[in-house]
């Protein structure tokens, strides 16, 4: 109860010196309003860009020929390694007199030809075929197959994968450095905003330590106040990022240039990305003010 | 009963003046204190001592069974909470009225607001301000204004009142006024002790006056004067 009417007490004396310190205040509420409207665009990508990778995964093979004359002995052999490997989550073989035979069945010219084959005059390989649990690894996998032996080459179909990964990964690094660096100008400004709070009221908490206020009693305002700039600051982004991400939702269609890059369902991922947005501006302003509490109150 | 007890207490400042030598005192529970000397005797820095705004280099200073000597900033409110303070200048809130001035040294401590309007009044009541308390300290007069900052002091119910020069900047008339306020307090039985140079008040008010000269304690008079003292 004590605590709470206190918390009353300092709410609204942070809420004064918010308005009484105006442009220092907007000048870190602006600050706080930019870094997370970067951070908001920053997950936004980055949870899409998962789900693009994760789309692209599903239905995304690779296929290890074998060489003409391997045996059965030889086969089973391959297949224990691909067991062992922590990057497959699944595979199928067919045999080149599967494939041929499904090959048969697609048309009649192929049917003519392939059907006067002798039991050894087939020409295809024997096929494996893997599905992926990171699609990100595909490189590694690939060489590592390549090693075994019998294997006559290894084949996944869209290379183009590859270049839209490394794409989107060089996105998400920028995106993380950018988000960092404004979260440090902010921490910053917010230090200047509640130093200045500090000079104003310093006559106040020289008589509140005269009185006998505890440290904590000193503190919490200042920190109440940067967790309402904080506050303040989120207001804007979290508005850009439901209405942002719904407009560009429904605009284009509900998936990006390519059907594999589909995009995340609007809800509830914008409502935990606002949240998100909410506790870093909270966070943001806290630190920022503790760290100017820590050096102008010298307590 | 022995509410202060300092022993063997020297303080330096950084500067390397040495503002109180080798101090033994006790304080009585109940006693009423004047310290007196000239200007740089140490009067202030007892005071500040006292309540913590400065620490001794050597020594013991015990309140009310806090040892003051060894308390860590983070615990001064421990102690300030058991006291209260009066300056020279007030140190009164431009921005807030008497009333609010008053009720900000219990609202730090979240009391409920009740209690909090009803100790502020009856301490308003007790230095004789009950009916100003909308005014803003602007609006008072010097000796007006440090009756709020006595208010302010005592609100909390303290039982030691520490006054470094209340009356310094009041005309002798006023200065009175204080006192007797003052001494109000002192009787409901807050010990006072309150550091000053002046000579009339410490003369009509016959209590135990301390001496110092040069941070020493030179003279400790049961009912003392001034005038013969210093002089």
């Amino acid at each position: 109860m004590r605590l709470l009417r206190t918390l009353g007490r300092n709410i609204r004396d942070a809420i004064k010196s918010v308005f009484r310190n105006f442009s220092l205040s907007m000048a870190s509420i602006s600050c706080i309003t930019i870094t997370l409207i970067l951070v908001g665009l920053a997950i936004l990508t980055s949870y899409n860009v998962d789900n693009f990778t994760k789309i692209i995964e599903q239905d995304f093979s690779v296929f290890v020929y074998l060489d003409k004359d391997i045996d059965e002995e030889e086969i089973k052999e391959i297949e224990e390694k691909l067991n062992k490997n922590p990057n497959i989550l699944e595979y199928d073989f067919d045999s080149k007199e599967e494939i041929a035979q499904s090959m048969m069945e697609t048309s009649e010219v192929l049917k003519n030809i392939m059907g006067k084959w002798e039991e050894d005059e087939n020409p295809l390989n024997d096929v494996f075929r893997l599905k992926l649990k990171e699609i990100r690894n595909i490189k590694t996998t690939i060489s590592e197959i390549e090693k075994f032996e019998n294997i006559s080459y290894v084949d996944y179909g869209e290379k183009i994968v590859n270049n839209y990964i490394s794409a989107f990964d060089i996105i998400e690094k920028i995106l993380i450095v950018v988000v960092a660096l404004f979260i440090i100008v902010t921490a910053f400004l917010i230090a200047n905003t509640i130093k200045l709070t500090i000079f104003s009221r310093r006559k106040e908490i020289e008589i509140m330590r005269l009185v006998g206020a505890s440290n904590f009693n000193i503190e919490l305002p200042f920190i109440i106040e940067g967790l309402i700039l904080g506050i303040f600051g989120a207001i804007i982004p979290i508005i850009v990022v439901i209405y942002g991400y719904y407009t560009f939702y429904i605009k284009y269609n509900e998936h990006l240039f390519s059907p594999f890059m589909k995009l995340v369902v609007p809800e509830p991922f914008i409502y935990i990305v606002a949240l998100i947005l909410l506790g870093i501006g909270m966070i943001v302003g806290m630190f920022g003010s503790l760290r100017a509490v820590r050096k102008y109150l010298k307590i | 009963m022995e509410l202060i007890r300092i022993r063997g207490v020297e303080k330096q400042y950084k500067n390397g003046v040495t503002a109180i030598c080798n101090l033994d005192l006790s304080i009585k529970k109940g006693d009423f204190v004047f310290v007196i000397g000239s200007s740089g005797s140490g009067k202030s820095t007892l005071i500040k001592l006292l309540h913590r705004e400065e620490k001794p280099n050597k020594g013991r200073i015990i309140i009310g069974g806090i040892d003051v000597a060894k308390l860590k900033n983070k615990k001064v409110y421990k102690l300030r909470r058991k006291l209260g303070v009066v300056f020279q200048d007030f140190k009164l809130l431009p921005r807030m009225t008497v009333y609010e001035n008053v009720a900000f040294a219990l609202e730090i401590f979240g009391l409920p607001k009740d209690e909090i309007r009803k100790k502020t009044i009856k301490a308003l009541e007790l230095v004789g301000l009950k009916n100003k308390v909308k005014q803003f300290p602007d609006q008072l007069s010097g000796g007006e204004q440090q009756r709020v900052a006595i208010a302010r002091a005592i609100v909390n119910g303290p039982k030691l009142l520490l006054c470094d020069e209340p009356t310094g900047n009041l005309d002798p008339d006023t200065s009175f006024g204080i006192m007797k306020v003052l001494e109000v307090i002192n009787k409901m039985g807050t010990t006072v002790v309150m550091a000053t140079h002046d000579k009339e008040i410490v003369d009509k008010m016959k209590k135990r006056v301390i001496l110092l000269e040069d941070g020493k304690l030179i003279k400790d008079y049961e009912k003392g004067t001034y005038s013969h003292e210093v002089a």
